[in-house]
């Protein structure tokens, strides 16, 4: 049964909607504010440019992969290995980059052409990319171990110099965020193909019909998934300075934590780089910044990343109640 | 009529699902610059032959030709260069990206620097001509918009051109969520258009839009083209006997002895957008048929009735609901036959606090006798059953119940003719012993059965037929009835 036809009323109830959805769209920031806000009240010493550049350093790799599963999210889908994944890229950046680039370059595309795969699989064998992506998991961690079996190897020097960079005011991390945010932004929200990739979230078949090839796309975005996979784990061996094969595990459910809380949806296509970065400052600060100057133990830490979670989720239901 | 001039020909068409006919050899033919309306009852066969046209659905027999010569693989992407578009009745927007963004994405040559501004000023212009003081924005996310509006962004979009070219656009009750203000500035578009030599197919229950803007009226009936002729021999009543099929009428009427007077009334229900407080009632023990046409509101009506928590609805008795989709509201897939049927009646199956598998077993045994499942062993996987013996098994799972009403939502789709008589039987028999039924079907023939027929339309009731009256060409002509709009 589709729609009944009722002939629909004009210009009903067009401005309080909008309201509703700029309020929606500011939420992300907000939570992002008052973090800071509560921060600097605990301890004002930390905002600061070298505050800061400490507070936020971790938050560039859980931004990268952020975006990675935001991409695998816009098309419905969710990505269970991303944590993994990222440890592995480490692993290999902190061997085979280090001792030899050439084959530590192959390696690492090959495991985006593994990704773009995952996407052909998942969209050709119509299978539960939760299923794939949870085996795969398994699939990263053991390669990551087989890399490297016990912790230790070295990050190589350029990616040291790039991740220690000091630009003069804004501090690394936040400008590192903001190009981030606004290469994704123009890449999936700003581009015209980018519209195409959100509508097969949002309506696949309408895309199907219109000619496009739903399999390119499905490609396409766990590919894209897998690049910003190699950043995420790139940059977090740059600031290690070396590897250990668990080390990327928690990211899976901060980069989905990241994307839900920057105002995306699970299905539907509805997305937002933007907001899925500040969603990743928002948890990385949440963590342990603001645990430590509140003299709580960092044992607290994913609770109370899930309080918040479980908050700003509460104020978008509230905000969102459609008419 | 001059065939040099034919854009689009179909010879033969036939397209099959499994046992089910959709189209039974169709030839049809439109000219450059011709209107054509294409009306039918419920299953005639217009959206299958409209998917078809579109390169949605491939034929499973027969040929296309366009504008002269043989198309051997169309496809979609082979309809949009040949100039067809289509605006299928269920939505096809992207409710997450914006009108322009919509509009990127049937042109696949809107792309590069300022994209979107070229999306918008296209879309904008459609609007502006088609839907004067139309009131959407460029901007506006698609999901934000009405329902109306989204229908309007839907058709202007169907009529945008940038490389392809556009000669045919198919029209899937382009009017049925606009108002008459709205609907009557599209038909007069769709006049002008055709004035400039682009065709149309109008596919509409509105009779009256057909009429009045049609060229040509095709009449579809069980898969096959019965009648074409030009608008002008056509008035709704021809029209609606001709969709009748004036001849097979008395088509297997099987009697009906009225319950007697003073029956008690189990259910009494108004539709939520009925405008006055005509109801459906049902004494116990009786047949009541929804009639209409499919969507029209008696799906929702039964739901009201099965939730039963609405003012206007009241219901005596505990009911039970055979889905129509079995696929999606019926069986538990991977569950037995057995479990499936004992669903229903957990509580009377309980021994402490757990199920008794004797009792289940005895349960799914009597039903499987009585209504005859064809199976080897009740602990099969319910998917190893054919559709039809799945459907008996749901209608196990009701009738097993303790309810006394039994709620159907067209529960007969793709079952074969056997199976069907074996089920009416049983219901004749389920209601002499005093159950009542409530039959949302989209079959005509089925309505026979029934003691009294509602028929629905845009939500509301707008006839009620006893058996007596009951006739095909009244259901039809109540279904096409033209007011409240």
């Amino acid at each position: 049964m589709t729609t009944t036809s009722i002939p629909a009323p004009v210009d009903a109830g067009r401005r309080p909607l909008n309201v509703a959805r700029l309020l929606r769209n500011l939420l992300p920031t907000l939570s992002l504010v008052l973090i800071l806000l509560a921060i600097a009240y605990l301890n004002p010493r930390a905002i600061s440019y070298f505050g800061f550049s400490l507070m936020l350093n971790l938050a560039i790799p859980i931004a990268l992969a952020t975006i990675a599963q935001m991409f695998v999210i816009t098309i419905n889908e969710l990505d269970l290995s991303i944590g993994t994944y990222v440890g592995f890229v480490g692993c290999v950046t902190a061997t085979w980059l280090h001792d030899a680039p050439l084959i530590g370059v192959l390696i690492l595309l090959a495991s985006i052409a593994v990704y773009a795969g995952l996407g052909a699989l998942i969209h050709l064998r119509n299978l539960p990319s939760i299923v794939v992506t949870l085996g795969m998991s398994f699939v990263w961690q053991g390669l990551a171990i087989l890399v490297l079996p016990k912790p230790g190897g070295t990050a190589p020097s350029w990616l040291l110099g790039i991740m220690s960079f000091k630009p003069p005011f804004v501090p690394f991390p936040i400008l590192a965020a903001i190009v981030i945010a606004l290469v994704v932004h123009f890449g999936l929200m700003g581009s015209s193909y980018g519209a195409v990739l959100r509508g097969a979230g949002g309506n696949g078949q309408a895309i199907g019909r219109a000619g496009w090839s739903l399999l390119k796309t499905k490609v396409i975005m766990f590919a894209m998934a897998g690049v910003f996979g190699v950043l995420s784990g790139m940059a977090l061996i740059g600031i290690t300075t070396s590897a250990d094969a668990n080390i990327g595990n928690g990211y899976t459910l901060l980069a989905i934590a990241g994307v839900i809380l920057g105002g995306g949806e699970f299905v539907g296509g509805r997305v937002s780089p933007i907001g899925a970065v500040i969603g990743a400052l928002t948890l990385a600060l949440a963590a342990s910044p603001l645990l430590t100057f509140m003299h709580l133990p960092t044992d607290w830490q994913a609770g109370a990343n899930g309080v918040i979670l479980i908050v700003v989720l509460a104020a978008r239901a509230l905000l969102g109640r459609r008419a | 009529m001059p065939e040099g001039n034919n854009i689009i020909e179909l010879d033969g068409v036939k397209k099959h699902y499994g046992a089910v006919r959709a189209l039974d050899g169709v030839d049809f033919h439109l000219c450059a610059g011709e209107c054509i309306g294409l009306v039918g009852h419920n299953g005639a066969g217009k959206s299958t032959l409209m998917h078809i046209l579109a390169g949605t659905g491939t034929p499973t027999e027969g040929t296309i030709t366009i504008q002269g010569g043989p198309e051997a693989a169309y496809s979609v992407q082979r309809a949009r260069r040949v100039g067809v578009r289509c605006v299928f009745q269920e939505l096809s927007l992207c409710p997450n990206l914006t009108v322009a963004e919509n509009t990127r994405i049937s042109h696949s040559s809107i792309k590069g620097w300022g994209w979107r501004k070229r999306a918008a000023d296209l879309i904008m212009g459609r609007l502006d001509e088609i839907f004067p003081g139309h009131g959407i924005q460029p901007g506006d996310v698609v999901g934000d918009l009405s329902i109306g509006k989204r229908q309007m962004v839907e058709v202007a979009r169907a009529f945008t051109v940038t490389d392809d070219p556009l000669h045919l656009v198919i029209l899937d009750e382009p009017t049925s969520s606009l108002d008459a203000h709205t609907a009557g500035q599209l038909l007069a578009f769709v006049r002008r258009s055709i004035a400039q030599g682009v065709s149309c197919i109008l596919i509409s229950h509105m009779l009256g839009e057909v009429l009045g803007t049609s060229d040509r009226i095709v009449v579809m009936r069980d898969g096959k083209v019965v009648t074409t002729d030009a608008a002008s021999a056509f008035d709704r009543e021809r029209l609606v006997a001709t969709m009748g099929g004036a001849e097979h009428k008395a088509a297997a009427k099987s009697e009906r002895t009225p319950v007697p007077d003073g029956t008690p009334v189990v259910v009494s229900a108004i539709p939520a957008s009925q405008p006055n407080d005509t109801r459906l009632t049902a004494r116990k023990g009786e047949i009541i048929g929804l009639a209409g046409l499919a969507g029209h509101g008696q799906t929702k009506l039964l739901i009201d009735v099965f939730d039963n928590n609405r003012a206007g609805i009241s219901v005596t008795a505990p009911v039970a609901l055979v889905a129509g989709d079995r696929q999606t509201d019926g069986i538990f897939p991977l569950w037995s036959i057995a479990d499936n049927i004992g669903v229903g009646s957990l509580k009377l199956l309980r021994q402490g606090l757990l199920i008794s598998p004797e009792r289940e077993e005895e349960l799914a045994t009597t039903w499987q006798k009585r209504i005859g499942i064809r199976t080897p062993d009740l602990g099969n996987n319910i998917l190893s059953l054919s559709g039809g013996n799945q459907q008996k098994a749901l209608f196990a799972r009701a009738l097993g119940s303790d309810a006394e009403i039994i709620l159907m939502d067209d529960p007969m789709r793709g079952v074969d003719v056997g199976t069907k008589l074996e089920v009416y039987g049983l219901i004749h028999e389920e209601a002499r012993q005093g159950r009542t039924f409530l039959w949302y079907t989209t079959e005509t023939d089925e309505l026979y059965n029934c003691d009294r027929v509602y028929v629905f339309r845009n939500g509301r009731i707008v006839t009620a037929l006893e058996h007596s009256e009951l006739s095909e060409e009244r259901v039809i002509q109540a279904s096409f009835a033209e007011g409240g709009k």
